[in-house]
């Protein structure tokens, strides 16, 4: 058995091949443990009351919001905002940020690679304030040319929406290059980092992005937690998004005055066992190492690549370059629709996610309804790659004999 | 896997890869669209009736093997059905993913359709072997309008 296998107990106690880690991850035990001795131990509501439980809990959720300011080198960490995920993160961006800004003929620049999430909103906000929304396309690699960066910012640009790694065709894109530039010309820059910071490091003021968001889940936290960073002067310069406790400081029947960052934005009792959760990842990862992460990853998502470039009647959708390509594999059967891949693979162990992968305007921009998507994590093998290999050539057998001659 | 490859059977297959109902009618008096935006599955269904009885049908549009059979099957049954008997058959075929049929004798109407009946151990793709049998309800009800 791998060894990092070993850590996650639903890997070992059911027969799969989990290849669905771009959807959510698998969660390690020691991240089961800490949330689990949170809520033996120490469970209370944070920032309420006085009592000693109270505080404990407290203590936890705001050393977490350290220790996350610390993982992506925020200058501070009042400027860690928790959410339920990254897409209330977005929403948080879209509603408080992109509504009080945006003015008519100001443009939002999106790629075509963004999951719904980073773009249902800003469609919301750009027609509620009748600002325009445009589109970075990939190009025949799947990338976005400079050309296409440097043609779509332009001196009208207020806000540029990015995937820092799409989770359809795993494509890294050149983030600190976009950033560059939609500075140049004024605009921020919202960076979506939800597929990236489970297998990159991540360093917010060396990116000098405005806005990043992440959600736990994908880096093998719990469920029901994310993180949205954001620089002080413009988070301090918005209105909250959701209302209600905690995020105040004085209200009267008629008025009310919010409570100073980050409390203004974190409305209601929050997650602390997601925070907790979330920590103990941090911890798990920080221990095996992004580099080793990556080393192990290359190898398996590299052997992957070659033994499905091997079988002619399957279609890749990723860059050829190498060092431009994340864990995410996107392929098709010729002639089998995607969703019947899925459950011939599901049938025998395999789970891939097939579908729109939430990304409707790229499968429209691709011209496709739908792909398979074999997504890795540092818990995939060699072995897992054989069997999913195998599983394929299955499905293809099956639907062979019933194609037109 | 044995599941599996039995719901994968030569009827299913067969329609979902060279189904001879895959075609536009020359005319018909009614047609409806039917989609799952999940999956990206699309399909046309076009009825010629005569009288209250179904004479024709016909389907384009595109998707898995489950949702592109199960429509091919269901113009099969349809056919030459009046439209009462055609509610009956849609609602009994309903009934059999959804679990509710108690007397197996009830589903000899479905004649091929009883095909999808494992589907229902396949909750991910019961809404594929449903997509055109919800379509061809709509029509029907509005057709009743």
């Amino acid at each position: 058995m791998d060894k990092i296998k070993k850590d996650f107990p639903i890997l070992n106690s059911n027969s799969i091949v989990y290849l669905d880690s771009g959807a959510t991850t698998q969660k390690p035990q020691i991240v089961l443990d800490a949330v689990n001795e949170y809520y033996k131990k120490q469970n209370a509501n944070p920032h309420r009351g006085a009592y000693s439980l109270s505080i404990e809990a407290t203590r936890v959720y705001e050393e977490g919001r350290e220790k996350i300011a610390q993982f992506i080198n925020s200058p501070s960490s009042s400027q860690i905002i928790f959410t339920k995920n990254a897409s209330e993160a977005l929403n948080l961006i879209a509603y408080s940020y992109g509504l009080e800004n945006l003015k008519k003929d100001d443009e939002v620049v999106l790629s075509i690679m963004e999951h719904h999430s980073n773009l249902v909103p800003w469609q919301f906000v750009t027609k509620r304030t009748n600002s325009k929304l445009k589109y970075m396309y990939i190009n025949e690699e799947f990338e976005l040319s400079d050309d296409e960066i440097y043609s779509k910012i332009t001196d009208n640009t207020k806000i540029v929406g990015i995937t820092h790694v799409s989770n359809v065709t795993g494509t890294i894109n050149n983030v600190k290059k976009i950033i560059e530039y939609a500075h140049k010309k004024g605009a921020i820059v919202v960076l979506d980092a939800s597929q990236s910071i489970p297998h990159m490091k991540i360093d917010v003021q060396k990116l000098d992005a405005d806005f990043v968001v992440f959600s736990g889940h994908k880096m093998l936290s719990p469920l029901g937690i994310g993180v949205l960073y954001g620089k002080k002067e413009i988070l301090e310069n918005m209105n909250p998004f959701l209302m209600g406790g905690d995020m105040i400081e004085y209200v009267y029947e008629q008025e009310t005055t919010f409570a100073p960052l980050p409390s203004k934005f974190e409305a209601g009792t929050q997650n602390v066992g997601g925070v907790v959760g979330l920590c103990a990842a941090i911890d798990y990862i920080e221990k095996i190492g992004y580099e080793n992460i990556k080393k192990k990853e290359k190898e398996v998502v590299n052997y992957a690549i070659n033994r499905l470039k091997e079988l002619d009647y399957i279609k890749l959708y990723i860059t050829p370059n190498e060092e431009n390509h994340s864990a995410v594999i996107s392929f098709n059967i010729n002639g089998v629709h995607p969703h019947d891949v899925a459950s011939i693979l599901d049938a025998n162990g395999v789970c891939v996610r097939s579908g729109n992968h939430c990304a409707q305007p790229l499968m429209r921009y691709l011209g496709i309804d739908s792909t398979c998507r074999a997504s890795f994590y540092l818990y995939n093998t060699k072995e897992d790659v054989d069997i999913l290999v195998n599983a394929i050539q299955k499905a293809y057998k099956m639907f062979e004999k019933y194609f037109k001659k | 896997m044995d599941n599996l490859e039995e719901l994968y059977n030569d009827i299913i297959m067969e329609h979902s890869m060279n189904s001879y109902n895959k075609k536009e009618l020359d005319s018909c008096d009614f047609c409806e669209m039917g989609h799952n935006p999940n999956c990206g599955d699309e399909i046309k269904l076009e009825v010629k009736l005569n009288g209250d009885v179904i004479e024709d049908m016909a389907f384009t549009g595109h998707g898995c093997a489950i949702s592109q059979s199960s429509t091919s099957v269901m113009i099969d049954v349809l056919k030459g059905k009046t439209i009462k008997e055609a509610k009956d058959i849609i609602e009994t075929f309903i009934n059999m993913i959804k679990r509710e049929i108690k007397d197996e004798k009830e589903l000899e109407k479905l004649e091929d359709a009883i095909a999808f009946k494992n589907i229902s151990n396949m909750p991910a793709r019961v809404k594929c072997a449903l997509l055109a049998w919800h379509t061809m309800e709509d029509l029907l009800n509005k057709k009743g309008e």
